[in-house]
C-alpha cells in the first residue's frame, strides 16, 4: 500500500535532496507516492505545511523554529527530522557596489572581515556625501539570509537597522531588482546568484560558507502532531532523502541530479548553473573569474544530513540579537526541540554522530557559540538589538 | 428602515465604518470582482495595486488597515516583513487572522487569499471582509475552471472541423460522412472523437 504525500517546495539548489528523492523513485520505493508542490513563498510554505494542506514541506529553518514558538504568526509545532543540507546562500552585489568595496578593501577580498570593514568605509562615506543608504535585499524576516548579511556587515560596524535598508525579495525578483537599481546587493541561495553573474549584473562577493564554516539553511519540515502520528512515514521519508542526498554527492550523478533539478516544473534553470552550484565551482565576476569551495553546498557531506540542535540554538539566538523575540529559556528550549536527530536516528538505523567540532556553526567573528549560554554569547557583539 | 447613528460607537466610527482597504493582485479582473463585492458591501476606500516594484513604499504611503493578497503572487513575503518593528513601520500588523479562527485561515488559504490586518482592528469588523475575500476568489476561480474549460471545447471544435476537411478531400465524404466516420471510429476505440481527430491531423502532417 502506497502513502500520498503532498510536499511543497521552493525552486531552490537547497530542494535538491527533496527533489531528487522523488523524481529519482527514492520515494517511491518506501512506498510513498509524493507529489511535490512548486510554491512561490515562504509564506505560502509555511500556512500550508500549518493548515494540513501540505504533509512535508522545504522550508526556511528559522521560518520552523518561529512557527514552533509563534513568532510573526500563529503558533504550529514544527518539527526537522533531516536537514535539506548546510550553506549554500551567497551575497551577490552590484558592479557598483563591488567597485567601491574594492577601493576600500585593505587585505584578502574573500576574507569577510575585510569586506564587512571596506563596507563600513563605503556606507560613511555615503553618509557623508548624503547618498542614499544602501539596501539589501533578502528572503524572509525569519531567514538564514537575513541573520546571515546581518552578521556579517555588523562584525565590520555597520548596523543593519540604522545604516542600511535590509528589504525582503522573493528571490525570483532579486535578479531583477539588482539590474535596475532597487537593491545594491542580495544574499540569496542557488541559483540566483549565478544568475545575476551570469547576466552581467552582480559580482559574488562572498559565499556563506566564508561567514559560518557550517550553516543550516533548509529542512525537511513537518507538523509535529502530525509527525507524532505517523513515525513510520517520517521514518521512511528520511530514508528516502538519505539516499537522495547521498546520491547527489557522488560525482559521478551530478549531471543527473542537475537535469532532474532543472527541469521546468522543478527548479526549472539550466542544469549546467545548478551543476556548478552542486559542484561548489561558482562563476563569481561577469568577467569569467571562477571561485571554488568545498563548502559551498554541502548536501550529505560531514553529517549535515542530520538536525543538529546547536544549529537551532544559533538560529534563535540571531532572532534574540535583531529583536525577533525576548531570550528566554523555555523558547530556547523549543527551538532546540525542532531539530531532531533522534527521528534522523531511528529512520536511518545508524547511530548518526554530530560533526563533534568544538565550534559547529564556526563563525568568522566573535566568541564560539555556545547554546549555553546565549547572553553571555550576544554580549560579545557590539551591536545588537536585544534588552539582556 | 431608518439607519440610526449610534452614539457609543462616533469616537471612531468613520475608521470602523469603512476601513481602508488594499488589494495586491497582478490580476485586474480578479481584483475588479473584489473591488466591487467590497464596494457593494459599502466599504468605499478600496484601492488597487497590481505593480509589485516597491510594494511596501506604496503600502506605506496608502496607510491601510487591511491589505489583501492573493497567494499566486511572490511578493507575499514582501508584506511579512511588515509584522517587524522597524522604522519603516508606522503601524505594525497584527495576525492574519485570530490564532483560534484556525477554519477561517483554512478557507482563505484555500480559496488563494490572505488578509494582513493592522493591529487594533476588531475581530467582528475583519471577519465579513475575510469572508466577502474568500467567495469572490472562490467565484473567480470557478470563472476561470468555466472559461478554460470554453477555450479546450473550442479548440477541440477546430481540430475536428480540420481532420472533417482532411477527410472529405482523400475519401471524397460529404461533411456528414466524414463526421459519423470519427465518431464511430471514436466509439470503436474507446477514445474521444477529439483525440481521433487529432491522429487524423497528425498522421496528415507526417505523411505530406
Amino acid at each position: 500500500m502506497t502513502t500520498p504525500l503532498r510536499i511543497g517546495f521552493i525552486p531552490l539548489c537547497d530542494a535538491a535532496a527533496l527533489i531528487v528523492a522523488v523524481d529519482k523513485g527514492f520515494t517511491a520505493a518506501e512506498g510513498l507516492d509524493v507529489t511535490l508542490v512548486r510554491e512561490v513563498s515562504w509564506s505560502n510554505v509555511r500556512d500550508k505545511l500549518n493548515i494540513g494542506l501540505f504533509d512535508a514541506a522545504h522550508l526556511l529553518a528559522p521560518v520552523a523554529i518561529a512557527s514552533s514558538l509563534g513568532l510573526g504568526h500563529v503558533k504550529v509545532p514544527i518539527v526537522a527530522p533531516f536537514n535539506l543540507g548546510l550553506n549554500g546562500n551567497a551575497i551577490t552585489v552590484s558592479p557598483a557596489l563591488h567597485a567601491a568595496i574594492m577601493e576600500e578593501i585593505e587585505g584578502d577580498r574573500f576574507d569577510p572581515m575585510v569586506t564587512a570593514l571596506a563596507l563600513s568605509r563605503v556606507v560613511a562615506k555615503r553618509r557623508k556625501s548624503g547618498a542614499e543608504p544602501l539596501t539589501f535585499g533578502m528572503t524572509f524576516p525569519f531567514s538564514t539570509h537575513n541573520y546571515q548579511l546581518r552578521f556579517w556587515m555588523a562584525a565590520g560596524g555597520v548596523d543593519p537597522d540604522e545604516d542600511v535598508h535590509l528589504v525582503v525579495l522573493p528571490p525570483p525578483y532579486m535578479v531583477d531588482s539588482l539590474a535596475n537599481g532597487h537593491v545594491d546587493a542580495f544574499c540569496v541561495g542557488a541559483p540566483w546568484n549565478s544568475v545575476a553573474v551570469d547576466l552581467g549584473i552582480g559580482h559574488i562577493l562572498h559565499f556563506v560558507a566564508d561567514i559560518l564554516v557550517s550553516a543550516v539553511e533548509k529542512v525537511l519540515a513537518v507538523r509535529q502532531n502530525w509527525s507524532e502520528k505517523n513515525p513510520d512515514v517520517v521514518a521512511a521519508l528520511v530514508r528516502a532523502h538519505i539516499r537522495a542526498a547521498e546520491f547527489i554527492e557522488e560525482p559521478q550523478n551530478r549531471p543527473e541530479a542537475a537535469r532532474i533539478l532543472g527541469a521546468p516544473e522543478r527548479i526549472g534553470v539550466d542544469a549546467e548553473v545548478i551543476q556548478r552550484t552542486l559542484d561548489g565551482r561558482l562563476k563569481i565576476a561577469p568577467d569569467g573569474t571562477m571561485r571554488e569551495s568545498s563548502r559551498y553546498l554541502l548536501v550529505a557531506r560531514e553529517n549535515a544530513a542530520r538536525p543538529d540542535p546547536v544549529q537551532a540554538a544559533w538560529l534563535y539566538a540571531q532572532m534574540v540579537r535583531w529583536g525577533q523575540t525576548a531570550l528566554r529559556p523555555d523558547a530556547l528550549k523549543t527551538a532546540m526541540g525542532v531539530f531532531r536527530p533522534d527521528l534522523y536516528d531511528a529512520a536511518s538505523g545508524r547511530l548518526g554522530q554530530s560533526t563533534g567540532a568544538s565550534n559547529p556553526i564556526g563563525a568568522f567573528a566573535g566568541p564560539a557559540f555556545d547554546p549555553n549560554d546565549i547572553q553571555g554569547h550576544l554580549a560579545a557583539f557590539k551591536i545588537g538589538h536585544w534588552k539582556p | 428602515m431608518l439607519w440610526m447613528p449610534c452614539p457609543v460607537y462616533e469616537w471612531s466610527m468613520s475608521a470602523e465604518s469603512s476601513p481602508k482597504i488594499v488589494i495586491v493582485d497582478e490580476s485586474p479582473i480578479r481584483a475588479a470582482i473584489l473591488q466591487e463585492g467590497l464596494r457593494e458591501a459599502g466599504f468605499t476606500g478600496v484601492v488597487h495595486i497590481s505593480e509589485m516594484q516597491s510594494l511596501l513604499a506604496r503600502i506605506y504611503a496608502l496607510d491601510p488597515d487591511i491589505i489583501v493578497i492573493d497567494l499566486e503572487n511572490p511578493s507575499r513575503d514582501v508584506l511579512e516583513q511588515m509584522f517587524q518593528v522597524s522604522r519603516a513601520v508606522r503601524r505594525p500588523i497584527a495576525m492574519f487572522v485570530d490564532q483560534s479562527d484556525a477554519a477561517s485561515i483554512q478557507a482563505s488559504v484555500e480559496a488563494g487569499v490572505s488578509a494582513y490586518i493592522v493591529d487594533g482592528l476588531k475581530k467582528e469588523r475583519i471577519k465579513p471582509i475575510l469572508d466577502l475575500c474568500v467567495s469572490r476568489f472562490n467565484a473567480f476561480a470557478k470563472l476561470q475552471d468555466e472559461l478554460d474549460r470554453t477555450k479546450h471545447a473550442l479548440e477541440e471544435r477546430k481540430v475536428i472541423d480540420r481532420a472533417k476537411g482532411i477527410l472529405m478531400k482523400l475519401k471524397g465524404l460529404t461533411e456528414d460522412e466524414a463526421y459519423v466516420l470519427m465518431r464511430s471510429t471514436a466509439m470503436r476505440e474507446k477514445k474521444k472523437i477529439g483525440e481521433i481527430a487529432q491522429s487524423i491531423l497528425t498522421a496528415s502532417e507526417l505523411l505530406k
